[in-house]
C-alpha cells in the first residue's frame, strides 16, 4: 500500500492488490488488475472511472456478489475491519453483507424485486440477520422509510417498487441498505439514472445519513461533479487499474496523471464557454487486450516512446502506483513529478 | 377487478354462440345421411325416415336448425342422441371421468414439470440439465397417439404395471393415461420453468438479494422463483382447459368413458346434438380457465392491474 491513510486506525475496508478476471469463451478479460485502496470510518472515497474501467466489478468482488463463473478473483485481499473476506467461508461473508457492508445500485427499479412490497423487502433485512418477528421488522421498515424522507411511510411501505418515482425508489434502496447500520455503504452509480435535481437530493441524503451514522462511503461514479462535491478522497481507475489516488481537493486542483489531467480538462466551465469541449482522444481499451506498458499510453498526449530514460518507456515499462507530492498521494505515471508540476 | 371479471364473463356469451354455431355447421356439412347410417343394412320405410327427420329437425335449413337447438339449450335441454338418451345425461355421467383424467394430468404436469425445470434451471449445463433438455425434446417430437400406444403396450401389457384400458381400478386407472395426456405440456412446463428461472437469475434484483446477505435458498427459492413462476402458472392454468378438450385421443386409446370418447363416437355417428353440446362445453371450460389465469396473473404480478 503506497497511499498513507488519513488516520492511523484500522480502516473499515482495505482492498489490497485485488485482481479479477472474466473467463469467457472468447478469452480472458482482465477487468481488475491489482488495485488497492482503503476506506475509513466517516470517510467518503470515490472510485472514478469511465464505463468499462472495472470500477463496478471491483466492488462486486468486494461485496462477494461477483457472477462466478465467468468472474473470478485471482489475487488480492479484501479486509473488512481487518478480516479477509475472500478467505472467509460463505456463511461468514453472508453475515457481513447487510450489517457490515451494504450496497445500493444504479437502477433501483430493476434492483428491487417487482413482486414484493418495499416494506417487505426492507423488513427482510431484520428478519434474515436479526431474526426479528414479522411485525417488529415491518415497524422497523416503516421507521427507515420515514428516515429517508419518504412521505406517508406507513402507507407507502405496502406499495410495490413500480409505484414509486425514480428518486423515491433510490430512497427505498438506501433505506434497505442502511437497515442494519452498516459500517460501510457501497454506492454503485447511485444517481446516474436520476435527473439532476433528484441527484442532488439523493447525494445530500447520503451525506446526511453518513454524518449521523459515521459509516464509510465508497462511491462508484463517472461523474466528476459528484466526486468534487461529496468525496474526501478519490481513486481514479483506468483499464482495470488505479492510475491516481489522493484527496479530491489536491487531485482536482493539480492532477499527477495525464488521464486525470484529461478528465479535468474535459469539464466544461464558465471560462470555457463558447469554446469546443476537450475530450480525451481515442477510446478506452478492450480489457481482453490491454495495451503493453502503461495502459493509457496510446491515448496519452505526454507519452515518451523514443529516447526514454531506462525503465520509463511508456510502451514497454509498466508504471507502478508510487507516491507523489504530499503524503497520501500516488500516481501510476513514469513522469508523475513532471505532470504534477505542469 | 370485479368489473373486469364481469365484462370478461359477458364476453364469453358471443364467443360461445360463435363457437357452437361453427361446430354445428361443421357437423351439418359432414357427408352422408345420419338417418340412413343409423338404419344400417335394415332399410327403414320412407315414413319412419321422414318421422325421424322431423323429430331431429333435419329437414330445416341450417340456421333454423341452429336456432331451434339454441332455443332448447337455453331451457336446459341439450337434446337427445339417436337412441333417445338425453345429451345432458351423457354429459353429467362422463364429465367427472374427464375431469379426473385432466386433474391427474395437471398434477403430473405441474409436479414433474416444475421440479425438472427448477433443477435444470439452477444447474444449467449440468448432466441433469442436459437430460431434461434431451428428454423433453424427445417427448415433444413424438405424437401423443404413438406415445399412448407405446406406453399402453410397454407399461400396461408387457410389464403389467398399470391397467391397459377402462377405469375399473379407480384412481390407479388414471395414472398411465394421465401421464400420456400430460406428456406434451409437462415437457413445455419443464422448459418454460428452466428458461424463466435462468433468465430471472440474471436479473438485478437477484444481485440485490445476494448483497442483502440472504441465504442462497432464500435468494433462489423466494426472490427468483416467485418471479419465474409467473409465466409457468399462466401456462398451466390455460392448459387445464386444453387438457379437457385434448383428452379425445387419450380417452380413445385407453378406452376411458369420458367426454372425449363420447365426442369421438358421436362424430362417427354424426350425432350433431352430442358433438355440439360437448364441444361447446369444452370451449366454455377453455374460456373459463383462461379467465381464471388472467385473474391469477394479477395476483402473482402486482404490476398487472385491469381496471
Amino acid at each position: 500500500m503506497t497511499a498513507v491513510p488519513a488516520s492511523s486506525a484500522t480502516p473499515v475496508l482495505e482492498v489490497d492488490d485485488l485482481t479479477v478476471e472474466f473467463r469467457t469463451p472468447k478469452g480472458v478479460v482482465n477487468a481488475v488488475n491489482g488495485i488497492s485502496y482503503e476506506v475509513h470510518r466517516g470517510e467518503t472515497v470515490a472510485i472514478l472511472g469511465e464505463s468499462g474501467s472495472g470500477k463496478s466489478v471491483s466492488v462486486q468482488a468486494v461485496m462477494g456478489i461477483l457472477d462466478s463463473p465467468p468472474g473470478f478473483v485471482t489475487n488480492g485481499r479484501v479486509l473488512f475491519e481487518g478480516k479477509d473476506l475472500l478467505t472467509s467461508s460463505a456463511e461468514e461473508q453472508r453475515a457481513v453483507r447487510g450489517p457490515g457492508v451494504s450496497m445500493i445500485f444504479q437502477d433501483a427499479l430493476s434492483s428491487l424485486n417487482p413482486v414484493f412490497t418495499v416494506g417487505y423487502q426492507i423488513a427482510e433485512m431484520f428478519r434474515a440477520h436479526r431474526g426479528a418477528s414479522r411485525k417488529e421488522a415491518k415497524e422497523a421498515a416503516v421507521e427507515l422509510l420515514d428516515r429517508v424522507n419518504i412521505p406517508e411511510a406507513r402507507r407507502r411501505a405496502n406499495a410495490f417498487p413500480h409505484q414509486f418515482s425514480g428518486g423515491m425508489r433510490q430512497r427505498v434502496m438506501i433505506a434497505m441498505a442502511l437497515a442494519l447500520d452498516p459500517k460501510l455503504l457501497i454506492a454503485d452509480e447511485p444517481t446516474t439514472a436520476l435527473d439532476v435535481t433528484v441527484q442532488a437530493q439523493i447525494m445530500q441524503l447520503l451525506k446526511d445519513l453518513q454524518r449521523e451514522t459515521g459509516m464509510g462511503l465508497l462511491l462508484i461514479t463517472h461523474d466528476l461533479g459528484v466526486v468534487n462535491e461529496v468525496a474526501d478522497r478519490v481513486v481514479v481507475m483506468y483499464a482495470g487499474g488505479v492510475v491516481e489516488t489522493g484527496t479530491v481537493d489536491e487531485v482536482f486542483a493539480d492532477p499527477s496523471h495525464p488521464y486525470t489531467e484529461g478528465l479535468m480538462a474535459s469539464i466544461p466551465s464558465v471560462e470555457s464557454k463558447g469554446t469546443r469541449l476537450r475530450p480525451i482522444v481515442g477510446t478506452p481499451p478492450d480489457l481482453s487486450r490491454i495495451p503493453s506498458g502503461c495502459s493509457f499510453h496510446p491515448r496519452c498526449p505526454r507519452r515518451v516512446l523514443e529516447n526514454a530514460p531506462p525503465g520509463k518507456n511508456c510502451r514497454d515499462d509498466v508504471p507502478l502506483l508510487l507516491p507523489v507530492g504530499v503524503p497520501g498521494r500516488a500516481s501510476a505515471c513514469h513522469y508523475r513529478e513532471e505532470v504534477l508540476g505542469a | 377487478m370485479g368489473r373486469y371479471v364481469a365484462r370478461r364473463l359477458l364476453l364469453t356469451i358471443p364467443v360461445l354462440i360463435g363457437a357452437s354455431f361453427l361446430i354445428f355447421a361443421m357437423v351439418y356439412a359432414l357427408p352422408g345421411d345420419p338417418i340412413r347410417a343409423l338404419a344400417g343394412d335394415r332399410p327403414l320405410s320412407a315414413a319412419v325416415q321422414a318421422q325421424l327427420r322431423a323429430e331431429y329437425n333435419l329437414d330445416d335449413p341450417l340456421w333454423l336448425q341452429y336456432i331451434k337447438y339454441v332455443g332448447d339449450l337455453v331451457q336446459g335441454d341439450f337434446g337427445t342422441d339417436f337412441s333417445g338418451r338425453d345429451v345432458s345425461e351423457t354429459i353429467f355421467q362422463r364429465l367427472p371421468v374427464t375431469a379426473k383424467l385432466a386433474l391427474a394430468a395437471v398434477i403430473f404436469e405441474a409436479v414433474i414439470g416444475l421440479v425438472a425445470g427448477i433443477l435444470a434451471g439452477i444447474r444449467r449445463g449440468s448432466f441433469f440439465d442436459n437430460l431434461v433438455l434431451i428428454s423433453t425434446t424427445l417427448i415433444v417430437s413424438i405424437p401423443v397417439f404413438v406415445l399412448g400406444f407405446v406406453a399402453q403396450f410397454a407399461f400396461g401389457l408387457k410389464l403389467g404395471l398399470f391397467p391397459t384400458s377402462g377405469i375399473g381400478d379407480g384412481w390407479y386407472s388414471y395414472v398411465l393415461p394421465g401421464l400420456v395426456l400430460a406428456s406434451l405440456s409437462l415437457a413445455y412446463v419443464a422448459r418454460l420453468t428452466r428458461t424463466s428461472l435462468a433468465e430471472n437469475l440474471r436479473q438485478d434484483y437477484v444481485r440485490t438479494a445476494r448483497a442483502k446477505g440472504l441465504k442462497p435458498s432464500v435468494v433462489i427459492g423466494k426472490h427468483t422463483l416467485r418471479n419465474s413462476m409467473i409465466p409457468v402458472v399462466t401456462f398451466i392454468g390455460a392448459d387445464i382447459g386444453a387438457l379437457m378438450g385434448g383428452a379425445i385421443v387419450t380417452e380413445s386409446i385407453f378406452n376411458i368413458p369420458g367426454l372425449g370418447r363420447a365426442v369421438y363416437d358421436a362424430v362417427l355417428r354424426q350425432e350433431g346434438a352430442v358433438v355440439v353440446g360437448i364441444v361447446t362445453l369444452f370451449v366454455f371450460f377453455y374460456i373459463f380457465f383462461n379467465l381464471l389465469v388472467d385473474v391469477l396473473y394479477a395476483l402473482l404480478d402486482p404490476r398487472i392491474r385491469y381496471d
